[in-house]
């Protein structure tokens, strides 16, 4: 069983013994002469400017938030609109009631948002 | 599988809570004066889901296709949830109103809370346990750090976050090595796997992950590390709240699943790993709350230290083990709840007299909330009649019948350890002189609430029989 996988072995060892090899080698053996430019950071691309600290809108958050919760209602409907007509016939109305107080339960969140300004940009 | 009403009937305390959520949101969004009506109507809420759980507790029903029971000892921990949620309120009232908070969304998320703690003691299944789990931790996370403009408050919030996330990664990732173990999510399923021994090493190790998750919730050493800061960071009743609360129904989650494991014959793993932690958390918590010189932090060690306590009572794996471990869990509610709210009582608008030194002569100041701590420092450290003492006596000798005599005796010294810092507190309100008054603004609703607290302590205390014969019954 062990055996098929001999060759994958000697490959990784092979890899491993290359990339070291040649790090190795190159730093050992390759000349160094350091300066400032060399050392200094990549120095290609745009500088750097002002602070990385910078405060966020709150209101990205509360799109974030809201986005989530209406992705999750949908998740949870699609299945139930597609499958409505089999699932209707088995259990009967219980099927529309059980969609309908999830539904209920979610638009009372959905009007929290609304009513503390949740979509309000100004 | 569509609910039946059948089915909501059965769960029907965490179903009131559920339904009063919703109603305390609908009277936020449209009724001018919410704020002075929310308060009353959680309390109110809390009161009457804790008679209805007393009240149904002889009917044991499964609900949901055995996701959810209901009735017996489920109803006994609802009881331990909502009443201690409406002492909760009482001391809360004039406390936020003292630091500002948003008071309306404060309530909610009390409510929100222990509808997940509900769901999770509830559970006979690790989707509602996770489900339960989240709910509860989310809520608490907003709560510590509900009090937005103190920056301590904040930190509180993020540092439990990110580690109580981290817990939950544990949880999870316990519970796939379970569901891929043993194909099944629901607790009957998985101890009968380790019956047959199928997959015994998976399913091992996917339980050992879930209970160092749940370490994390129930703050057991070395599991510990948030809790002293968050206790400290967030509003002192949220706090109050977190430790008792909290505490119970991540308790309740271990003993529903591991009881019954300790049954099986040849699976004797969880015991030393449970007796362990319950050792190095009870000697942890106890001398570290010796240093500790803010009440609140001492607090937190304490709770530290009562965690390793109540974890002796599991690692006996029998049922008197148990049904202690839920007696000292309503006990320590009670007394946790009461001296969290003399503490909330006595704070300043900012986060001032938290310090033991401004503690010294509260005697002559505040006689009867001095006296008030004085009992549930004494009932903390364990002394008879209280009913800490009957908690701890419960689980030491349930530990001695298992064979644990050792687990008993380090349980014994630490809690003779603890005396010291818990009657420091009570020397400093007595028999020292006040440097300075410190100012206090009077609260009825929190003297009441404190006072209810303090009668259950000793009711408990002095008919212990009666109620462990209660919890015995329905464990069985």
């Amino acid at each position: 069983m062990i055996e098929q996988y001999i060759p994958l072995f000697l490959v990784l060892a092979t890899a491993v013994l290359i990339a070291v090899g040649i790090v190795a080698s190159s730093t050992l053996i390759g000349p160094q002469r350091p300066n400032d430019e060399k050392k200094s950071t990549y120095e290609s691309g745009v500088k750097p400017f002002g602070s990385a600290k910078e405060r966020i809108s709150i209101k990205y958050y509360v799109v974030a938030m809201l986005f989530i919760i209406f992705d999750l209602e949908v998740i949870f409907v699609y299945p139930w609109a597609v499958q409505f007509k089999s699932l209707y016939s088995v259990f009967g109305i219980p099927v529309f009631t059980t969609m309908l107080v999830f539904l209920v339960i979610f638009e009372i969140g959905y009007l929290y948002a609304y009513k503390k300004g949740g979509f309000n940009w100004e | 599988m569509i609910p039946s009403l059948q089915d909501l009937f059965n769960i029907l305390p965490p179903v009131i809570i559920g339904a009063g959520i919703l109603i305390a949101l609908t009277l936020e969004m449209f009724v001018k004066p919410a704020k002075k009506i929310i308060p009353h109507f959680a309390f109110l809420v809390f009161l009457f889901t804790a008679y209805y759980s007393l009240m149904t507790m002889d009917k044991e029903t499964y609900s949901l296709n055995t996701l959810m029971s209901g009735g017996g000892l489920t109803n006994i921990l609802y009881f331990i949830f909502t009443f201690g949620s409406a002492i909760v309120v009482l001391i809360s009232y004039d406390f936020i109103r003292k630091k500002d908070i948003v008071s309306s969304e404060y309530y909610i998320l009390l409510m929100s809370a222990v509808l997940g703690m509900m769901i999770m003691a509830s559970a006979k299944d690790f989707l509602m346990v996770f489900l339960g789990l989240e709910q509860m931790s989310v809520c608490f996370y907003i709560l510590a750090g509900i009090n937005r403009r103190n920056l301590l408050s904040n930190e509180a919030s993020l540092k439990y976050f990110l580690l109580g996330a981290f817990a939950t990664g544990f949880i999870v990732y316990g519970i796939a090595f379970i569901y891929g173990a043993s194909g099944s999510l629901s607790y009957l399923v998985i101890t009968n796997a380790i019956v047959t021994g199928q997959n015994i090493t998976f399913l091992t190790i996917g339980l050992l992950l879930f209970i160092i998750g749940f370490s994390f919730k129930i703050a057991a050493f070395p599991f510990h590390m948030w809790v002293p800061d968050v206790y400290q960071g967030a509003p002192t009743t949220v706090s109050a709240f977190m430790s008792t609360t909290g505490k119970t129904a991540a308790f309740a989650v271990l003993i529903a699943l591991l009881l019954p494991l300790f049954t099986v014959g040849n699976y004797q793993i969880f015991g030393p790993v449970l007796s362990l932690l319950a050792a190095l958390s009870m000697i942890y918590g106890s001398i570290v709350a010796i240093a500790q010189k803010d009440i609140k932090r001492m607090l937190a060690y304490s709770s530290i230290a009562h965690a390793g306590y109540m974890l002796i009572g599991i690692a006996a794996g029998i049922p008197a083990g148990s049904a202690g471990v839920i007696y000292y869990l309503l006990a320590y509610t009670f007394m946790n709840i009461g001296a969290f709210g003399i503490v909330a009582y006595l704070e300043g608008v900012e986060e001032t007299n938290l310090h033991i030194e401004d503690y010294a002569g509260l005697a002559n100041q505040k006689p009867v909330l001095a006296a008030l701590l004085s009992l549930f420092m004494f009932a903390l450290a364990g002394i008879p009649p209280l009913a800490g003492f009957f908690g701890k006596y419960y689980v030491f000798v349930a530990a001695i019948k298992a064979g644990l005599v050792w687990l008993a005796l380090v349980g014994i010294v630490s809690s003779a350890i603890s005396v010291y810092f818990y009657l420091r507190l009570v020397v400093y309100m007595y028999f020292r002189e006040n440097s300075k008054t410190i100012t206090v603004f009077d609260s009825s609703y929190s003297m009441l609430g404190i006072i209810i607290a303090a009668l259950l302590v000793i009711i408990v205390g002095v008919f212990p029989n009666t109620v462990v014969e209660l919890i015995t019954h329905f464990i069985s």
